[in-house]
């Protein structure tokens, strides 16, 4: 007889070969998965050392408490043994491990219900992922086509939407807004005037701070921060809203009523953020010149009149409107990718929170692509 | 007399019919050869173990989605073949309950309900509100008009659901597993509203369902999915087919599984 555990507190194991080729298995002690039970290929070395015994029984009579902890090292020598075409006598466990054990033999393994991991080659992947992305376009381009249909029809005033979604969301996509935008552009204001405010002190021309911040802010840097802080926060919320419709199947209930949910649900939605973004951008045109000024008048000691004059020489009309302009197509995009990925998830808890993070990532991506775009035309046409 | 003539011809005609409908995802069957024929008036069952495709059935039904092959036929127009416009009219005579309810969650009850009324009719604004709060008192929720649906228990947004369902006075309700997280009491109740429905309106009614009392207590035909074989395996009165039914799987779901009508363990 071989004891293979001991301590005194644990379950043990201990295997003894009888007369006519069984291997009689002797547990006794606490089986506590808690206090760390005896591992099963113990018992597999036993079961493979020569001479293979034909029958297993155990005895449990030193047995003095279980719990999954022995059922599962029961059920793996178990399946070993009928693997090896060993039979397995269970009369000496007690009577409610022996059910247990019974049950979890009663309904066999379902052929094909374990998942066999496939390995793709390298080429097999790249082309997958090209097909996923071709798809991608495919349904980012008639998800276009759908929208266009829908605002044709809201121009003829035939759209169904509600007018109090429309203002909820115009007021969410503005109002709302309008803290969190004042602090990241005055900051961005900040941040603009130190940076050029080390380089123009050199020259002894601090004062060009102002057209530095002006230009900067009305040009480029108003409505790209814009756009970032509206796709954390409302992109990533039109894709959970509709990703949770999706889920409460309230989407469905609309189409079967007959109402065209990209009419109702998307249409206000794009258009809110749509007629709130320049309004939004002009504001943090503005509130970003003023952290601008805050650094120019306290650190570089200009005055407040001097820095006001150079800025408003600085803003020229153009550079206004292009931004202003830069951040009307911004918000389109942030909303269609938002609604985009919310009609995009799938019907559990976790998919919504996917397309919320998706909904973010093509927002930016897409942004930054048109800022760059914006940037490339602007020059060609000498704006 | 020439207008009763074409009255008598669409009310001989089934409520639905559906023809050898295969549905499928891509490319695995979920079932195939799929007939069977609903009369109006019926409380017709969708029955089948868990995951068989009860709701897929409902869906395609709906239109939702589509079949892979086969039709599905409303008081003898194809709607499968339908142009848009067609399928938005009928789809107007749906009332649909969706398994959570489905209530838009910004809009309280009554706008709820009046959400169908407002798209589809010219009532102003205080006639949709009054009748809004008609249909949410036939199901019991009288005086709840201006609460949201969080704030109502799972079994009042079952029904607010339902009183959404009934806004058009449709001629199909379809209930998708309406007792599903519902207590037994409400739950019965919900079958006794079911009928009731069923005997003031008129409507015919198509139930997903797995709960054994409920197909007994509400159905008067049905349709068995067998998720194993991908088709469906019996169809005709549940009670029927309990007696009668040669297949052993339906048999076994009929009774619980449980041989010689032993009493029910629960």
């Amino acid at each position: 007889m071989r004891i293979v555990t001991g301590k005194p507190t644990q379950g043990t194991v201990a295997f003894e070969r009888t007369g006519d080729a069984t291997l009689l298995v002797r547990l006794a002690g606490p089986w506590h998965l808690r206090r760390d039970v005896p591992s099963p290929a113990l018992a597999l070395q036993e079961l493979d050392a020569k001479p293979p015994p034909k029958r297993v029984s155990f005895d449990a009579s030193g047995l003095t408490g279980w719990d999954s902890g022995l059922v599962s090292f029961l059920a793996q020598i178990g399946d070993a043994c009928r693997d090896r075409g060993v039979a397995v006598d269970r009369e000496g466990l007690p009577a409610g491990l022996k059910r247990l054990l019974e049950l979890a033999d009663e309904v066999p393994e379902q052929a094909g219900a374990r998942v066999t991991e496939s390995k793709a080659s390298w080429l097999e992947r790249i082309g997958a992922v090209t097909i996923g992305y071709g798809l991608s376009l495919g349904a980012f381009l008639s998800f276009l086509g759908e929208l266009t249909i829908a605002f044709s029809k809201f121009v003829r005033g035939k759209a169904r939407y509600r007018r109090v979604d429309l203002l909820q969301f115009l007021q969410d996509c503005g109002a709302g807004a309008v803290g969190i935008v004042s602090l990241i552009a005055f900051l961005v204001g900040v941040i603009l005037a130190f940076m050029g405010a080390v380089q123009l002190r050199k020259f002894g021309a601090a004062i060009y701070v102002a057209d530095l911040v002006a230009i900067g802010t009305t040009r480029e840097m108003g409505a790209m921060m814009t756009a970032i802080i509206m796709s954390g926060r409302t992109g990533a919320a039109f894709a959970a809203q509709l990703g949770t419709m999706k889920v409460t199947e309230e989407i469905d209930a609309l189409t079967t009523m007959g109402v065209e949910p990209m009419e109702f649900l998307v249409v206000p939605r794009v258009l809110a953020l749509v007629l709130m973004m320049p309004l939004l951008c002009l504001f943090a045109d503005f509130v970003g010149m003023l952290g601008g000024a805050f650094v120019g008048i306290t650190m570089l000691d200009l005055s407040a009149a001097t820095y006001y004059r150079q800025t408003v020489a600085a803003v020229t009309f153009v550079n206004l409107f292009g931004g202003l302009f830069k951040a009307t197509v911004y918000g389109g995009l942030i909303a269609i990718a938002g609604c985009l990925r919310g009609f995009q998830s799938g019907r559990s808890s976790s998919a919504v929170g996917d397309a919320a993070t998706q909904a973010v990532v093509t927002a930016i991506v897409m942004v930054v692509v048109a800022c760059g775009l914006f940037a490339f035309l602007f020059n060609i046409l000498g704006i | 007399m020439a207008e009763t003539s074409v009255e008598d011809s669409r009310g001989g005609l089934p409520a639905i019919e559906v023809r050898n409908l295969t549905m499928a995802y891509g490319s695995f069957v979920l079932m195939r050869d799929l007939n069977f024929t609903v009369s109006r008036g019926d409380i017709f069952v969708i029955m089948g173990g868990s995951g068989c495709g009860k709701s897929t059935l409902m869906r395609h039904l709906i239109g939702l989605k589509e079949p892979a092959t086969g039709e599905i036929l409303y008081s003898g127009v194809n709607f499968t073949r339908a142009d848009p416009d067609q399928r938005e009219l009928m789809l107007r005579r749906f009332g649909v309950l969706y398994q959570g309810g489905a209530l838009f969650s910004s809009m309280t009850l009554a706008e709820n309900v009046g959400l169908p009324l407002g798209e589809f009719t010219d009532l102003t604004p205080g006639q949709i509100r009054e009748i809004a709060s008609l249909k949410l008192a036939l199901v019991g929720l009288k005086g709840f008009e201006d609460y949201y649906p969080s704030e109502i228990s799972g079994g009042m947004q079952k029904r607010a659901g339902i009183a959404r369902a009934m806004a058009l006075d449709p001629e199909i309700l379809f209930f998708d597993e309406p007792s599903a997280g519902l207590d037994p009491i409400s739950s019965r109740l919900l079958d006794d509203l079911i009928l009731e429905l069923r005997a003031s309106l008129g409507a015919t009614v198509v139930v997903v369902t797995h709960e054994l009392a409920s197909i007994f207590a509400i159905a008067n035909n049905s349709v068995f999915l067998d998720a194993e074989r991908h088709t469906m395996t019996a169809s005709g009165d549940p009670k029927e087919l309990l007696v009668k039914s040669k297949d052993p799987l339906v048999h076994k779901f009929l009774t619980r599984g449980e041989e010689g009508g032993q009493s029910p363990v629960h």
